[in-house]
């Protein structure tokens, strides 16, 4: 395959407001989105703003729309396009614009700060922990997280509702509940922090009616609503209403 | 006299990657208060990018895995150029500091019995690798960054703020360390977002700024990698160690162009990959130099049996120290027998079931089918040498991370010198990071209190000089210039510098650009002193240029500012890089001279230090040093006739203890 010249339009403006950009740009074989960004910076736009760091799809810097579905610019490549098509660039429509494809994603740092931490066990030392793979496997598919926040941008409970981000923590931190949860030495049921409880009290999870919208955008494939969300409601739910089962799984957890 | 807002701190770390932020849970545990400042959002560090592992003896996998063998293959792997103390403390803490990163709820991969799984890696003796799959990078900078949050939720509690004791300031860049005579006072940095200025004061600051790799063309390091921690401490006075020493991973993807350089884990030689040439061949066998023959296998057979029983069989020679690799892949396509886009073979698909390679190396399989439309569990991927590591850095004190020469300047990670000596071990880093992070922030917090009657004060002028040294390129832009900077002498002085210069702003992508491919081509995998002098002479040419660098539009958010403001940082740094490869008259580790191919028993004890000579003209002093003789109970850990390759005869009469 040979270059071409590729038609672009590319979100432009700050807080105040702005609109779409019209660029023809050269695209050679093997190019992914975040090259042409690029390369618009260096030949037509050189203040265009956007963020990136690793080009490796690792870091979850890159997100943006692009002809509305929000991906990662670093993994998504030139060729899954028609030549003759035009490629929209937006910034992501949950988060406030700061400027052109950058947006002010802090709400996610704040959620992020909402979670309280792993709770070491006491009697563990460092080095003492034994856990197995099958019994971390769970948790480990949810730390494979890159922090892109797409399912942020994308989950339809903030989506276009401002007003629900008071009270929902959002995919990617529900699904750090859950990590936590399933963790096999998190100590913090002994603490006294029920993380099922706080994932419906105080995180939200009430709102989510498992549309899956995020699992679809996840770049790194994690069954975010089969895996995480969907046992945290379950077992939310059963400790909302069934005072046998809460009972049961204090019992049977043990304190090891 | 700009306004720009300040702030009182005890400890700022410069740098939210592993060295960074390690240093910073370190220094507010001991009390500091702390800053760190980072490019780029919290949790997207660099560091994110490891894939392999953290090399650890824990002893989890062997059992005969001991600090002193970690040390030994350290040692080995640097060619004995190591800072050897370091090398000792590195190999002695490394198990703790992992361990201690599962009390923070790090999850690695488990063996059998549930302990931390460890893998093979190249020139570690043992598998000793603690990873999670192919992203433990990704592990660490999560458990760390969930680490920091965990302590501003105590901070919370107690006192209703996150960030009184420990904040992290994301997006921003630091220009210049400032100075209360010789001690550091705190830094000068810029708001990426807003383009604003601030100044934090502290009588500590821990460099802990990652590599250099954007200096060169092809290379697997990230934007950030533009040397900025090793030239704000050059600017600072303090002097940069044995900067020629650069590591080349043997294996970057080599197509498409786009992805040139990204890697490709060493962990898929680790797991049994193995290297081909253009005509079948497993060529390592061909390249195993005279030190290593002991270690490595002879044959396929014998090198195919070691994954399953080590014990009695020898090494393959794909798992090689890096360098090794590097240039026996160099030397393959440059003998015509590559692959057809100019590297050799890594194959996994006739070793592996494709679900164990899906399972033991998921961001590769994901990585060739997205980037490269190759699926590696059907047909090999096609590798080539990437620029990925430095092994120079900040000369430090190996105990405390202090640099030489100015108080209250600390540095940590890959930004730091002399752990790794000539080539880095794979996985030594990340346990660096830890080792030294936690060190660094350590004595940085006990020296901040030391000073606490009498803080280092932060000088007007230096502010000034810092702001209008930042400002400069809007003078020169075509537009921007009077949106960005009216009114202040930076602008006025550099605006008249271009009009002396006959006009014309220079763009700084192209400059960028003219700089990789001058590191690239003129002091890359194989070097030559013609074609060093020649490199000199470019970078003297593109530092006056980059005198010139305009830019466009506002400080809002402008890439094309950030890259000008690093050009001084790439160009400074890549001038130590030349100047100590061309003093170098040797072949060792991540250094390697076509004029003089030998390692020399001579040069091993010599390290070469790079400072500034006169701050005003910003070139590079270079001076030779010869290092302490390492401790004659480390050198027993090595055989005689080991040692005879190495140390020089009077050396080894001094050093030996029995
Ligand atoms: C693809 C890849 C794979 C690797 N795999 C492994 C592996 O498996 N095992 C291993 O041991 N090593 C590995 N390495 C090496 C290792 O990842 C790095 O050496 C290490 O992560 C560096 O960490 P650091 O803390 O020194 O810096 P980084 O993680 O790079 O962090 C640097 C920080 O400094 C900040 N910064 C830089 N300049 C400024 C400035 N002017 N102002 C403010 N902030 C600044 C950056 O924003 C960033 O936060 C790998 C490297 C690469 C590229
Ligand atoms: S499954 Fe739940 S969290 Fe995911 S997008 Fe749908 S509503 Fe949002
Ligand atoms: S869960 Fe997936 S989509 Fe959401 S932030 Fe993490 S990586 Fe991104
Ligand atoms: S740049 Fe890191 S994920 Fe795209």
């Amino acid at each position: 395959m040979s270059g071409y010249e590729a038609r672009f339009r590319v979100w432009r403006g700050d807080e105040q407001g702005g609109g779409l950009r019209d660029f023809t740009v050269e695209v050679n074989e093997g190019e992914v989105v975040l090259d042409i960004v690029h390369r618009l910076q260096a030949t037509q736009a050189p203040d265009l703003a956007v963020r990136w760091n690793c080009k490796a799809g690792k870091c979850g810097s890159c997100s943006a729309e692009i002809n509305g579905r929000p991906r990662l610019m670093c993994m998504t490549r030139m060729s899954v396009f028609d030549r003759a098509e035009t490629v929209t660039i937006t910034p992501l429509r949950a988060f406030p614009v700061i400027r052109d494809l950058v947006t002010d994603v802090s709400f996610n740092y704040e959620k992020a700060r909402g979670i309280p931490a792993f709770v070491p066990p006491a009697e563990l030392a460092p080095g003492e922990y034994r856990m197995f793979q099958e019994d971390v496997d769970r948790s480990q598919e949810f730390r494979k997280c890159i922090e892109c926040f797409l399912c942020q941008d994308t989950c339809h409970v903030v989506r276009d509702h401002e007003e629900n981000k008071r009270a929902f923590a959002g995919p990617r931190f529900l699904m750090r509940v859950a990590e936590l949860d399933m963790h096999p030495l998190d100590a913090a049921e002994r603490s006294g922090l029920d993380r099922k409880r706080t994932a419906q009290e105080e995180h939200g999870l009430g709102y989510c009616n498992i549309t899956k919208c995020c699992t679809e955008v996840c770049p790194e494939g994690i069954r975010i609503t089969d895996n995480a969300l969907i046992p945290l409601k379950e077992r939310a739910v059963d400790r909302k209403y069934d005072p046998l089962v809460w009972l049961g799984s204090k019992i049977r957890r043990r304190p090891s | 006299m700009p306004v720009v807002d300040r702030q009182e701190w005890d400890v700022v770390v410069v740098g939210a990657g592993g060295a960074g932020l390690r240093a910073a849970i370190e220094a507010r545990e001991r009390g500091a208060r702390t800053a760190v400042i980072c490019k780029s959002l919290f949790g997207k560090a660099h560091t994110v990018m490891a894939e392999g592992g953290i090399a650890a003896a824990m002893a989890n996998a062997n059992e005969h895995d001991t600090w002193q063998t970690h040390f030994r293959d350290t040692l080995r792997g640097g060619k004995f150029l190591n800072q050897w103390r370091m090398a000792e403390l590195h190999a002695q803490e490394a198990p703790q500091r992992v361990w201690e990163l599962e009390t923070w709820g790090a999850l690695f991969d488990r063996t059998k019995d549930g302990r931390i799984s460890q893998r093979n890696f190249g020139g570690h003796e043992y598998p000793r690798l603690a990873h999670v799959g192919d992203r433990t990078g990704l592990e660490l900078i999560r458990t760390l960054q969930q680490r920091i949050v965990a302590l501003q939720q105590e901070d919370h509690a107690r006192t209703g703020d996150h960030e009184c004791e420990l904040k992290i300031f994301q997006e921003c860049t630091v220009t210049r360390v400032l100075k209360d005579g010789s001690r550091v006072s705190g830094v000068f940095a810029y708001d990426r977002e807003t383009g604003r200025f601030f100044v934090l004061r502290a009588p500590a600051v821990v460099l802990a700024t990652g590599g250099i790799g954007k200096s060169f063309k092809v290379t697997s390091n990230s934007w950030e990698y533009t040397g900025d921690g090793h030239a704000l401490a050059l600017l600072a006075g303090a002097p940069l160690l044995n900067m020629e020493f650069v590591q080349f991973h043997p294996t970057g993807m080599v197509w498409p162009p786009s992805v040139k350089g990204i890697l490709v884990t060493e962990s898929v030689r680790g797991d049994g990959g193995v290297l081909r040439n253009s005509e079948g061949r497993r060529f390592m066998f061909d390249y195993v130099p005279d030190v290593f023959k002991e270690k490595y296998a002879e044959s396929e057979q014998e090198a195919d049996g070691w994954y399953d029983d080590p014990e009695h069989h020898r090494r393959p020679p794909e798992l090689l120290p890096r360098d090794e690799v590097a240039r026996a892949i160099n030397a393959e396509v440059k003998a015509g027998r590559g692959s057809p886009h100019g590297g050799v073979f890594l194959d996994v698909s006739t070793r592996m079931p494709a679900e164990v390679i899906r399972r033991r190396l998921p961001s590769m399989y994901h990585q060739f089918k997205e980037l490269a439309d190759v699926d590696i569990t059907a047909e090999p991927m096609e590798v080539g040498p990437t620029c990925h590591y430095v092994m120079g850095g900040i000369a430090v004190d190996s105990e405390t991370a202090a640099a030489r020469g100015v108080p209250g300047l600390y540095a940590a990670g890959e930004v730091a010198g002399g752990m790794h000596g000539s080539n880095r071990l794979g996985g030594n880093s990340l346990s660096d990071l830890l080792v030294f992070g936690r060190r660094a922030g350590w004595h940085a917090a006990e020296y901040a209190r030391s000073l606490a009657r009498e803080r280092p004060r932060v000088d007007d002028e230096q502010i000034g000089a810092a702001s209008a040294e930042a400002l400069r390129p809007f003078a020169l832009g075509a537009e921007g210039g009077v949106a960005g900077a009216t009114g202040t002498a930076g602008a006025a002085e550099a605006a008249g510098a271009v009009e002396a210069a006959g006009g014309g702003a220079e763009n700084p992508y192209t400059l960028h650009q003219e700089l990789q491919q001058t590191m690239n081509d003129l002091v890359g995998i194989i070097r030559r002193a013609g074609e060093m002098e020649q490199a000199l002479s470019r970078l003297a040419k593109l530092r006056e240029r980059a005198g010139r660098v305009g830019v466009e539009g506002h400080r809002q958010f402008n890439p094309g500012w950030h890259l000008a403001l690093d050009l001084r940082n790439m160009l400074l740094v890549s001038e130590c890089v030349a100047r100590a490869a061309r003093e170098r008259t040797e072949s060792r580790g991540g250094h390697t001279r076509e004029d003089f191919p030998a390692m020399e028993r001579e040069w091993r004890n010599v390290n070469l230090l790079c400072a500034l000579a006169d701050p005003a003209v910003g070139r590079i002093r270079l001076t030779r040093e010869t290092t302490p003789p390492i401790r004659p109970d480390l050198l027993d850990l090595f055989d005689k006739e080991e040692l005879a390759k190495y140390l020089t005869d009077e050396e080894l009469e001094g050093g030996l203890s029995r």
